[in-house]
């Protein structure tokens, strides 16, 4: 499968042949440019490949309709997106909104997020957008797409901007919502630390190109080529110590 | 106040009122549907520019024989005042929404229209606004031209004020017409704040 802009001269993503399982916990990693964020997009068909397929649950994702589909997988968009003229409890809500939910149900569901994400909701429930930081914000971006419980998940870089000790929670959050709701998820990062505490499956990606693929351990143990070997760099061997001490509650 | 008074003022509103309306009517579709399509956006921005640049006397003067005297050509020449703000404003609020926001918005599942009508346009609206108060008080004020052309209104006041040298009557006029472009300035102003993000 590969993805060419139009106008460019070159493909974002090229000769890419990967194949997500069902509960996967995925990580694409990889170089700022590298074509991790396009690669994710053609998976809700905001990209569409330009040449190859791309199938979900066995089917052409081109012969699905995209609202629906989309509405089916939560997306945390790299950029974090959030509607200036919601408050952060209709930002959450948009899609169960979209499904048709009731306004009760809706409710509820985004007070168990706020919880979740570590924002009290009877403080940030109402406050516009602009009203956040940079990591507040992200972090209602992640609950917006979980709003739904969507099958499949696409994280793109979700919490760039979210300090190291909520971070940490964060990571083991999502690591519960897959591990507890069986969700799939792709996740974008460049954090190779992030990429090893999360992933059942590490995605190497350069210029365009799937490198490696495998689990973490894998990944350390064997890197591919050089490329690899520098990206996981010279503490591969702490990095593979630290593999040996589980997640929290894992 | 004399009925007089009150008269023409109503038909002052009346004809300003109008042009706006039929500005917006003709406006707000025309640059929605233009916004991203690069060669029509090109030639409306540049009618809209060009439209600026005629003076309001012109048009006047040049519908004359077409539509005659009287309110139509009146309203014609303050259309023709109004649009440009109008589809710069709507251009250019329209084309100002966050790509990451469309992005995010496309990303829920809505479909083009309810980004539309639940994302693109309503955060557009404040800049929108701001191009209807620009057009109400240009409009307002330029109303009193019709006077000229028997379009009524209260220029009729300005323009008998000067004919007479009847200094009062004049100033009646010129500051009815002031008031009531302000009072348009300050509801509009106040509404496009209700609007803000
Ligand atoms: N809409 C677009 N039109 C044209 N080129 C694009 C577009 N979006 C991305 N690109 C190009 O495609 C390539 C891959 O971009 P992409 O956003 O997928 O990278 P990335 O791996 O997500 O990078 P980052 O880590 O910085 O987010 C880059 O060279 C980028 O400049
Ligand atoms: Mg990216």
């Amino acid at each position: 499968m590969g993805v060419r802009y139009a106008n460019a001269s070159v493909p974002a993503v090229h000769d890419v042949d990967l194949a997500i399982e069902a509960g996967q916990f995925a990580v694409l990693l990889g170089p700022s440019g590298c074509g991790k964020s396009t690669l994710l997009r053609t998976i809700n068909r905001l990209v569409e490949p330009t040449s190859g397929t791309l199938l979900i649950d066995g089917g052409d994702v081109r012969e699905r309709d995209a609202t629906e589909l989309r509405r089916g997988i939560g997306y945390v968009i790299q950029a974090v997106g959030l509607f200036p003229h919601y408050t952060v409890a209709q930002n959450v809500g948009v899609v169960p909104k979209l499904l048709g939910w009731e306004q009760v149900r809706i409710d509820a569901r985004v007070d168990e997020l706020l919880r979740l994400i570590r924002l009290d909701p009877a403080r940030y429930r109402d406050r516009k957008p602009r009203e956040l930081s940079g990591g507040e914000a992200q972090r209602v971006g992640v609950a917006r797409a979980l709003a739904a419980q969507p099958r499949v998940l696409l994280m793109d870089e979700p919490f760039a901007a979210v300090d190291a000790i909520v971070r940490a929670s964060l990571q083991d959050e999502i690591a519960r919502v897959h591990r507890e709701l069986g969700t799939t998820i792709v996740f974008v990062t460049h954090d190779v630390d992030e990429a090893l505490r999360l992933a059942d499956r590490i995605v190497v990606m350069n210029a365009g190109h799937v490198v490696q693929t495998g689990p973490p351990a894998e990944i350390l143990e064997h890197p591919a080529d050089d490329f690899v070997r520098d990206l996981v760099g010279v503490d591969a061997e702490t990095r593979r110590l630290a593999l040996e001490r589980p997640l929290i509650e894992r | 106040m004399s009925a007089d008074f009150i008269a023409h003022v109503g038909a002052h509103v009346a004809l300003a009122g109008s042009a706006l309306v039929l500005a917006l009517a003709i406006g707000i579709p025309l640059a929605g549907m233009a916004a991203d399509r690069p060669l029509p956006r090109g030639l409306l921005l540049a009618l809209a520019g060009g439209f600026r640049v005629i003076p309001s006397l012109a048009i006047l003067t040049l519908a004359l024989p077409l539509l005659g005297l009287g309110f139509r050509p009146a309203l014609l020449a303050l259309v023709v005042l109004a649009l440009p703000p109008i589809l710069v404003n709507t251009d250019v609020g329209l084309r100002a929404v966050p790509r990451a926001t469309l992005e995010a918005a496309r990303g829920t599942g809505m479909t083009e229209r309810q980004i539309g009508t639940r994302v693109r346009w309503p955060l557009a609206l404040p800049v929108v606004a701001v191009g209807v108060r620009t057009a109400a008080v240009e409009v307002i004020a330029s109303a009193t031209l019709a006077a000229f052309i028997g379009g009524g209104g209260l220029g009729d006041y300005i323009v008998g004020g000067l004919q007479t040298a009847n200094l009062p009557e004049l100033v009646l006029g010129a500051v009815s017409v002031a008031a009531l472009a302000l009072l348009a300035d300050a509801a509009l102003g106040y509404a496009q704040r209700r609007l803000a993000v």
